[in-house]
């Protein structure tokens, strides 16, 4: 029993370990070539190389920033667009089609363009990142607020809740987990997009440290920025359901 | 509405006159000319089958829905009114603790009062739960503290008991009964169980397609036992009453009205 509730938080790490593993003993013993595949230990060096030297430190940073800013614009502008839409009919049918439009065009699509406008500035890169971001919010946020219980409005009307009150007392909290399921899927879908942006147009950043170790037939450097990429994933992922475990606390899901 | 807990003056009870009062939704007459007077202080239960247009009645006393015609005077003009629902279901906002359900739309220092209405109903002990912790009949408790803390000259109850298992419902039934003796207001409840109704009320008022089928005054002593021959008189006499009247084909139109919106499409932003 001990040894069991011991084992278990290492458990979800089995498959990974397993994986390297053999990765590695393929790459020992000459199955895998350093071209196609260098061996874990290699990417390792690799990793402590550019980490040594600040190299990667600078990037992550880069990649870092463009994130967080496109998100909090593309983020926040989703969240103050769904309020309004769920709060006010008027809003919602001025501006409700259009987003539903918008949100159909991949912003990948919007590469060429972004290109034209903004040069290979960091604009162009939180520009997609906001544009990506914008619509999971502002759809959950919507729908967060469209869905509270009708009965706990009426009830919250009995007992004179309106305005600041009624907002901040009902129904911000009621479509709040709603909307933290948007800011997660938003947060995973701005690395996707950004590190696609890096990869085609950037002089700093994962993406580019990436592609430019590529010319380089640099395989090691290769996988790294890969491995980042889940890792920086992972990361941002267990950042919002912690933001979650905080936040709901009083939800079912989360009482323990 | 006066929410500051220091401008709540002490509760006196409500008096209710209803003149000529008529609900209509759509094509449907589900209140027809009620005329009706409760006393102050008065422990009115309205029966009748469902559809009968009790809880639209209740609404109304409510004011959360507004009569077709006919008019509802309550109390004097002058007098400050207390009006609180007590719904079937508690409707307890799930992200805030028990207390602070209670002290809900209240400003200025109103905790010490949460503590003792939570102590009348018997959980100063939860105040710092969530309600998702509670079971169905602690959470009634809590709706009623939340009621109670605005110091109500009237109390609406609208079936609260109906999902509860029937011993916490015999508790609930004296702890109603005994905070209405203690605080004096008017009541007015709705209920499905006959029993029940007799068993509580000075008057019970028998709804029958949208007009005053039977007012009874009960005259009987509290505290009263639901197997007391008296009460099972009454109670049979009632029975019959209801059961004597072919049902009304009437869908309750506070289902059919109050529908939530349904969102069950989940749209995915990609």
């Amino acid at each position: 029993m001990a040894v069991s509730t011991w084992l278990r938080p290492l458990v979800p790490w089995c498959v990974p370990a397993l994986l390297f593993g053999g990765w590695q003993f393929a790459a020992e013993v000459g199955w895998l070539h350093s071209r196609i595949l260098p061996a874990p230990s290699a990417v390792l060096v690799a990793g402590w190389d550019l980490l040594s030297n600040g190299e990667l430190i600078a990037h992550l940073k880069i990649s870092f920033f463009r994130v967080l800013l496109g998100f909090l614009i593309g983020g926040g502008l989703g969240f103050i667009l769904g309020l309004a839409a769920g709060l006010s009919k008027v809003a919602e049918n001025t501006f409700d089609t259009t987003l539903q439009m918008l949100r159909n065009i991949p912003p990948l699509a919007l590469i060429p363009l972004v290109i034209l406008w903004f040069g290979i500035d960091e604009g162009a890169k939180i520009f997609l990142v906001a544009f990506g971001t914008l619509f999971p919010v502002y759809l959950n946020t919507y729908h967060g607020i469209r869905s509270i219980d009708q009965q706990l409005l009426e009830m919250a009307s009995s007992y004179g809740l309106k305005g600041w009150q009624l907002f901040k007392d009902v129904l911000l909290p009621g479509a709040l987990p709603s909307i933290l399921v948007g800011v997660r899927f938003s947060l995973g879908f701005a690395w996707v997009i950004l590190i696609v942006a890096e990869t085609i147009s950037a002089s700093s950043g994962i993406g580019y440290l990436a592609m430019n170790a590529r010319e380089f037939l640099q395989t090691d450097i290769v996988v790294l920025a890969i491995l980042l990429y889940a890792v920086l994933g992972k990361l941002v992922d267990m950042l919002a359901r912690a933001i979650e475990r905080v936040a709901l606390k009083w939800h079912p899901a989360y009482l323990n | 509405m006066k929410n500051d807990i220091h401008h709540v003056e002490t509760s006196s009870a409500l008096k209710i006159d209803l003149k000529k009062v008529s609900q209509q939704f759509s094509d449907k007459k589900v209140l027809n000319e009620v005329d009706l007077e409760i006393a102050a202080g008065e422990f009115v239960t309205l029966v009748g089958r469902s559809g009968c247009g009790k809880s639209t009645l209740l609404r109304l006393l409510s004011r959360l829905d507004q009569p077709s015609s006919g008019e509802i005077i309550f109390g004097n003009h002058d007098q400050q009114q207390q009006i609180r629902v007590m719904f079937q279901d508690p409707r307890l906002l799930p992200w805030k603790r028990v207390i602070d359900n209670v002290g809900l739309g209240l400003s200025g220092p109103w905790q010490e009062k949460a503590y003792q209405v939570l102590d009348e109903v018997g959980l100063s002990d939860k105040a710092q739960e969530w309600p998702a912790r509670l079971s169905g009949g602690q959470k009634q408790r809590v709706a009623l503290a939340r009621a109670l803390i605005h110091q109500p000259q009237l109390l609406l109850l609208d079936e609260p008991l109906g999902a509860l298992d029937a011993l916490t419902r015999i508790d609930m039934q004296q702890l109603i009964e005994k905070l209405w003796q203690k605080h004096g207001f008017t009541v007015v409840l709705v209920t499905h169980d006959v029993n029940e109704a007799v068993k509580l009320a000075d008057r019970v008022i028998l709804l029958e397609g949208g007009k005053i089928g039977l007012d009874l005054k009960i005259d009987l002593a509290r505290p009263r036992s639901a197997a007391q021959a008296l009460l099972v008189e009454y109670e049979q006499k009632i029975l019959h009453r209801i059961l004597a009247t072919p049902q009304t084909v009437l869908s309750p139109p506070s289902v059919t009205k109050y529908v939530s919106q349904q969102w069950q499409q989940l749209r995915w932003a990609i």
